[in-house]
């Protein structure tokens, strides 16, 4: 019999924690295959971080190092300089590396470190609750924003993409969105190329995946994802903002 | 031994670890201790190593921590309001079991306090200026050439036992310039990383985790019983401390760093009074050499603890004293240094005492 479709070796057999309708295990198996299909695994290390992900180091099967809140892209610098022929790439959340963790994402990129950075951009803060994240939209009610944002109160969200754009040392940025299976090969292409650029050595990449949180935005699944086409791809639009055109 | 050279302390520090293997160094400027960063910097490129000037102390910190877990040699270096900032990344550390080096030329604070000596980073460096249960290594030279030395020591100590260790030096240390004769060949313990490092496991092993968080209560516990049996195996093997002059002494004086030199003056000054003055010097502060206390707590009149600080150091001469004799304290601050004099008159004190 012929298998057509099975677990990525990139991932071990433990179970995802991760809550019903959570977009996470897609994530996750997105990069595990890009893993499988470079061939890379043997030759990559990971770095978690501190948020609903802080263990997929259970789940990823490359070697894997855990980090402190925001401080992935120092780790994977640290870990980059010393194995400058391995592929070492940081899973961050929007609470980790839009808050905490601003000035380690910026200068890793602004160093132009050769990482890939795969960051999950779910406009809230789901390990601890619910509370505002720098991506939350102006008028999410959150549990730290119970009457919604209020740009006069709260500011407004950061786009990270655009930002990370306008520095040299970023040499691909993209963001996808995994809320139907058109977008999620999009996402996936987006990912391997993200890899493929550091494996060429060209620079830093990142890609800005647009995500759900059924369980802290109070909403069916079916529903979030509704809810993050109508609302967060208007103010975070999908697309390439640079490096479309690398040859890698 | 090989070549002599006069250099400067924190240039000592930035050879010795070159010469101990060391290739990453990860740092951000901050005086007293930024000629460490200009020494790797220039070596770095020259020898083909790894030389990151990081965003912030808090970034240097966790590229360090990044390259221990690759299983490389790693160090950064900072000053007191750095160090503060790097004990997020050294709890971690310790947590996660990594090997490194954290040089520490010491400043005046609190606050930015001021550029000058002083060593008021006894408590933020020995009873762990980060969150948990931990010790670092905290060794305390008070020479260049003894910075060379225990800087190398200080690479074999956190291989050895898989942990962060420091080197603690108030500014004079940094700052002098003295004579200092290198090995031709350090003693380099070879120790093999690869069933725990991070590097790529090739498919041909399970992966590795570096990692400090347990969500499970009996596993962190576990866990940290493990640390503290390692605690218990370095305290046996690493104590380091120099006693000098205590047999028959009236009086103990104790200090480490520069003080210590001082007091080595004071004690001269003192036998020419008549008053017997024995030396205790930690060269490492944690583990503290208690028992060298326990030793002489009956036989002297008293001890005298002499420290560039508001009196941090003497908590533990105390509890190593344990009530059986007085402990006296004597400190200077914001860059003040104890002068022979004045250490000479407490010890007059305790001298006088009826025994």
């Amino acid at each position: 019999m012929a298998i057509v479709f099975q677990k990525p070796h990139g991932l071990t057999d433990k179970a995802f924690h991760y809550c019903p309708g959570c977009t996470h295990g897609i994530i996750h198996r997105l990069v595990a295959e890009v893993l499988d299909e470079l061939g890379i695994e043997g030759d990559t290390v990971g770095v978690s971080p501190v948020g609903c992900t802080y263990n997929n180091y259970e789940y990823f099967n490359c070697d894997m190092v855990q980090a402190a809140h925001g401080r992935a892209p120092a780790v994977a610098t640290g870990l980059k300089r010393s194995l400058p022929g391995k592929t070492v790439f940081t899973y961050q959340g929007d609470g980790d590396l839009a808050a905490i963790g601003t000035a380690e994402i910026v200068h890793a990129a602004t160093r132009g470190e050769k990482i890939t950075t795969v960051f999950v951009n779910n406009a809230i803060y789901g390990m601890t609750s619910g509370q505002m994240a720098p991506t939350t939209l102006v008028g999410q009610t959150t549990t730290t924003t119970p009457f919604g944002r209020k740009p006069e109160l709260h500011g407004y969200p950061v786009r990270v993409c655009e930002l990370l754009s306008t520095l040299e040392g970023a040499v691909f940025v993209e963001r996808v969105a995994v809320n139907n299976v058109q977008n999620i090969k999009k996402a996936k292409a987006a990912i391997k190329k993200a890899f493929q650029v550091q494996q060429a050595g060209l620079g830093f990449g990142i890609v800005e995946i647009l995500s759900i949180c059924p369980t802290n935005w109070g909403m069916s699944p079916a529903k979030s994802l509704e809810w993050l086409e109508q609302n967060m791809m208007e103010h975070y639009p999908l697309g390439n903002f640079k490096g479309k055109d690398l040859e890698v | 031994m090989g070549e002599k050279l006069l250099m400067k302390g924190n240039e000592v520090i930035a050879e010795a670890a070159l010469r101990a293997g060391c290739r990453h160094y990860f740092g951000y400027p901050i005086t007293p201790q930024t000629e460490v960063a200009h020494y790797m910097a220039k070596k770095m490129e020259q020898i083909g190593g790894v030389f990151v000037q990081a965003e912030s102390e808090v970034a240097a910190i966790n590229m360090v921590y990044g390259a221990a877990s690759a299983g490389v040699r790693a160090m950064t270096s900072s000053s007191s309001p750095g160090i503060s900032l790097k004990q997020e990344g050294i709890s971690y550390s310790a947590g996660a079991e990594l090997p490194m080096v954290i040089i520490d030329i010491v400043r005046c604070g609190p606050g930015l306090g001021g550029i000058l000596p002083a060593q008021c980073d006894y408590f933020q460096m020995v009873k762990g200026g980060g969150h948990g249960d931990y010790n670092l290594t905290v060794l305390a030279p008070c020479s260049v050439q003894e910075m060379y030395e225990v800087v190398v020591g200080a690479f074999n100590i956190a291989d050895r036992y898989r942990t962060p260790v420091v080197v603690m030096g108030d500014g004079y240390l940094g700052q002098m310039m003295e004579a200092v004769e290198f090995r031709d060949e350090e003693p380099i313990a070879k120790i093999d990383k690869s069933s725990w490092a991070a590097c790529g496991h090739k498919m041909e092993r399970e992966h590795n985790t570096i990692t400090s968080i347990y969500i499970e209560a009996d596993v962190l516990e576990a866990h940290n019983n493990k640390l503290q049996a390692k605690y218990r195996e370095i305290e046996k093997n690493e104590t380091r401390v120099e006693e000098f002059n205590c047999e028959g002494a009236d009086v103990i004086v104790t200090a480490y760093g520069t003080v210590a030199r001082i007091v080595k003056n004071v004690i001269k000054d003192a036998e020419k009074e008549g008053i017997k003055v024995g030396l205790i010097r930690p060269i490492t502060l944690w583990p503290f050499p208690s028992e060298s206390y326990a030793k002489y707590a009956d036989k002297v009149k008293g001890f005298l603890c002499v420290e560039m600080s508001t009196g941090q150091m003497v908590e533990d001469v105390r509890l190593a004293v344990n009530g059986r004799n007085t402990v006296d304290f004597y400190g200077r601050t914001g860059g003040n240094v104890p002068s022979q004099s004045a250490i000479l008159e407490e010890v007059r004190k305790i001298a006088a005492k009826k025994k």
